[in-house]
């Protein structure tokens, strides 16, 4: 589980173009939108893709989004049980 | 208050017909032109639907006089609608005042320029479509094909509400007398660019789209162009011609919110339909029709009928509808061809029914028109909104 | 009542180093190549990383360009946004392109898409200064800029607007550039920028740029110049060329005399450089010339660069040697006309006067 955190984090740092951010800057449980890492809805898409080139998980509506890019858990949490790659 | 400028005429191409009778004539028996898409391979084309041009590229080749496979589609509609207008004028030589050709278009000749990205490189069977990417080459070659030389030829890309501006920049530029006759419209062929690009923005429905309902799941996407020439009182008077309808007002406002999402209370929307109103000396409660932009996106429909409540007031909204679950969102065109239903609605006295509408949207007490219904219309309003948060709308009157 | 319009402040991202305000062409860049990159500032100083991440090279480039011009105005708002473009940011829409085949239209993600948009400049620079006010974007190739330039000088003149932002960009990527040397507009061969007119070669050094200016109906401290005049024309044979500038400058009430200096958008291009050659020998061959696409390269916008350079020298009243394009000279700029066209179409002229 804390792998996949680690690497969740990475991925989020590359693929949004997070530069000025460190790993060790995003605590597990750090709100990913709004006030703490500040990503918006585009970025929402950009992680609903990565969920399905990466794990497997295909969202239908952008809304499921919210709950599960809540914060490094939450994510990693759904990911752990919906994985099916 | 200003005098509006004269319409004297039109031309459109759209999923539901080659000219403006046929467009006409499906609004008014409900005819919708959304379909399966054919004429594009794509992996997506059990989860989309499109308001497509049935007509191939080769018949329209030949019908123009163009050898095969020389113009991107955009050009091709563009050059259809452009002769339509100019015709429905009786205008013969485009160079016997000083006329402008005012484009629009988001993808040109995306369509081509996807399908040859590798292959330029190892043949150059298809260079001919190298320099189709460019927005403002599909403006080119309809100048050309209409003969106009000499001239202001010029390209509005500001994605969704692009036509709409074009007919405002048209207005304007007659009203400064800078120029006596310009045509105004804009040309969108669809391509893989644009299901591709919407669909990673989640916005498309998979299904028939049904604008303003409370479960819509986004748009269809559409193909096609749209024309309208405008000419100055002096050209009007002396060539004694019949002028459809006027346009009376503009509005273009910037939302400022989101790079493609639309405010939550539609600020831009607001601005741009009070803009218009003041332009054409009108009040709301002039308005006699609204076409909406009305994309059936979860976010369009709800911005637009929070703007639409706030310029008409609760319970006064006159009647509206979104044409666009017939055409599918046509992108650049989509004011263009909404131009061109509203100087039909006007002619004919004709509310268009807005199809698929069923659920009344909770946040609201907002019903749109689902019925033809026959109506006095002296004025229509039009929205038109687009990405990097572009709003436009214009006003189309009977009278000057 | 119609109102005069001043270029009050400008703003320049180019391939030269031109992002500095207070310096004009004090050195120059020769370059040795069929391309030539913008030489950026420091991108950070100008934009937080949260918004930069992502920007494209168009955007960034704009966001300097339109701050500076902005700050030099002493403006935090302007009434409209209006911005010419030939091509948008091409980067993304090319790599979106790229991404939907390679991926077999799998696993795409939205920012290429949502910033190949050709009006993400302009909307990008309403939401970066909150203006909810007039906003359009140009994409006509050559005439992007000064299609921009006519509306915003008609909104001013009828007063509709009193400071606009105005700007023309340009970004310069790879599959564009490739394709476009494929059908030869742009060289093959490496081309050293100052001896660009004497290549004798087919197609032009791509180059990229952007500039923006706040043109206004209020002169002020900062102002540069008047805004006189814009005329484009979508075909213009070489016989009829001359006849056309004659006829924009008696519209204009300006004899060819007191043109101080002619800008020229020579290219190198051997097939249509013969169009400002031409006028170089007989109609402006008693005025002083200039040119500058051995400064900035050739794009869509370059007019922009060109507009930046005749605003520059009416305010400075020095003409830097490098722009020079004939012998004679002009000791006190006054009245300056600017004169483009991209392979034999798109044809644009510009008057500009000293305040």
């Amino acid at each position: 589980m804390s792998e996949l955190k680690l690497e969740l984090k990475e991925k989020i740092i590359e693929q949004l173009n997070l530069e000025d951010i460190a790993i060790e800057e995003i605590a597990d449980t750090d709100p990913l939108f709004g006030e703490g890492l500040g990503l918006d809805s585009i970025d929402a898409l950009e992680l609903i893709v990565m969920l399905d080139k990466d794990y497997g998980i295909k969202l239908a509506d952008p809304k499921e989004g919210r709950k599960i890019f809540e914060s490094i858990d939450t994510m990693a949490g759904y990911i752990e049980e919906h994985r099916s790659r | 208050m200003s005098k509006g400028v004269a319409i004297t005429g039109m031309g459109v191409i759209s999923a539901i017909g080659n000219n403006a009778q046929e467009n006409f004539e499906a609004l008014i028996s409900r005819k919708s032109g959304i379909s399966k898409i054919s004429h594009i391979n794509t992996i997506h084309a059990d989860d989309i639907m499109v308001g497509e041009i049935a007509t191939t590229n080769s018949t329209f080749e030949k019908q123009l006089g163009l050898s095969e496979n020389s113009f991107s589609r955009s050009p091709i509609l563009g050059i259809i609608a452009a002769k339509e207008a100019l015709a429905q004028s009786g205008i013969s030589d485009v160079n016997d005042y000083k006329t402008g050709l005012i484009s629009s278009t988001t993808v040109g000749g995306m369509d081509k320029s996807e399908q040859y990205f590798y292959e330029y490189f190892e043949s150059d069977t298809h260079w001919n479509h190298i320099n189709g990417l460019h927005a403002g080459d599909s403006t080119r070659k309809i100048a050309e094909a209409i003969g106009l030389k000499e001239s202001y030829v010029t390209t509005i890309s500001t994605a969704c509400s692009s036509a709409a501006n074009a007919i405002m920049l048209g207005a304007r530029m007659i009203k400064s007398g800078r120029l006596d006759r310009v045509i105004v419209g804009g040309t969108d062929a669809l391509s893989k660019f644009t299901i591709n690009g919407f669909k990673t923005l989640m916005i498309l429905s998979d299904t028939y789209s049904t604008p303003f309902d409370e479960h819509r799941k986004g748009l269809n996407l559409g193909e096609a162009a749209a024309f309208l020439v405008l000419e100055s009182d002096a050209v009007v008077k002396k060539e004694n011609r019949k002028v459809l309808a006027y346009v009376k007002g503009y509005g273009n406002s910037n939302d400022a919110f989101h790079q493609t999402a639309s405010s939550e209370n539609g600020d831009g929307a607001v601005l741009a339909m009070e803009k218009a109103l003041k332009v054409a000396g009108l009040k709301a409660k002039d308005i006699d029709y609204i076409n909406a932009h009305g994309t059936a996106t979860p976010n369009n429909d709800l911005s637009e009928g929070r703007a639409l409540l706030r310029i008409f007031g609760e319970g006064k909204v006159p009647e509206f509808s979104s044409t666009k679950a017939y055409t599918g969102h046509t992108l650049a065109v989509a004011g263009g061809v909404e131009a061109v239903y509203a100087v039909l609605a006007i002619q004919n006295n004709r509310v268009y029914p807005n199809l698929n509408f069923k659920t009344p949207m909770k946040e609201f007490d907002l019903q749109p028109e689902t019925a033809v219904k026959e109506k006095e219309i002296k004025h229509v309003l039009s929205n038109s909104f687009g990405f990097g948060g572009n709003c436009s709308t214009i006003i189309i009157s009977k009278e000057a | 009542m119609i109102k005069p319009v001043y270029i009050n402040s400008v703003g320049s991202v180019s391939v030269q180093k031109t992002f500095d305000n207070s310096e004009f062409l004090n050195e120059t860049t020769v370059y040795n190549d069929t391309v030539a990159k913008v030489i950026a500032p420091d991108y950070k100083q100008y934009i937080p990383a949260a918004q930069a991440r992502r920007m494209a090279k168009g955007i960034k480039m704009s966001t300097v360009s339109s701050q500076t011009a902005l700050k030099e105005a002493g403006r935090e708002q302007v009434d409209a946004i209006i911005v010419g473009t030939g091509l948008g940011c091409i980067g993304d829409s090319e790599k979106f392109v790229g991404d939907i085949i390679d991926n077999d239209e799998q696993f795409l993600t939205p920012t290429r898409f949502i910033q190949s948009s050709h009006n993400t400049v302009a909307g990008q620079i309403a939401l970066g200064i909150g203006c909810q006010g007039y906003n359009f974007t140009y994409v006509h190739a050559a005439i992007s800029f000064e299609s921009a330039l006519i509306d915003a000088k008609m909104q001013l003149e009828n007063n509709e607007a009193e400071h606009i932002l105005v700007g023309g960009v340009d970004e310069m990527v790879k599959h564009h550039v490739d394709t476009h040397r494929l059908i030869g507009h742009i060289k093959s061969e490496a081309t050293e920028s100052s001896k660009l007119l004497e290549s004798n070669t087919k197609g032009a050094v791509m180059g990229e740029g952007s500039h923006f200016f706040v043109l206004s109906n209020k002169m002020q401290e900062s102002t540069y110049a008047e805004l006189l005049s814009v005329e484009c024309y979508n075909t213009l044979s070489k016989e009829e060329l001359p006849v056309k500038i004659n006829q924009f400058l008696l519209e204009n009430n300006v004899t060819l005399e007191a043109i101080d200096l002619v800008i020229l958008g020579n290219n190198g291009d051997v097939d249509f450089d013969s169009y400002y050659n031409e006028l170089s020998e007989t109609y402006f061959k008693n005025t002083a010339q200039a040119y500058y696409k051995h400064l900035s390269g050739e794009f869509d916008t370059a007019s922009g660069f060109a507009f930046w350079l005749a605003s520059k020298v009416l305010k400075t009243q020095h003409v830097p040697e490098v722009i020079e394009l004939n012998q004679l000279s002009t000791q006190k700029p006054n009245t300056i006309l600017i004169y483009n066209q991209y392979r034999g179409e798109n044809h644009s002229l510009v008057l500009l006067k000293k305040c």
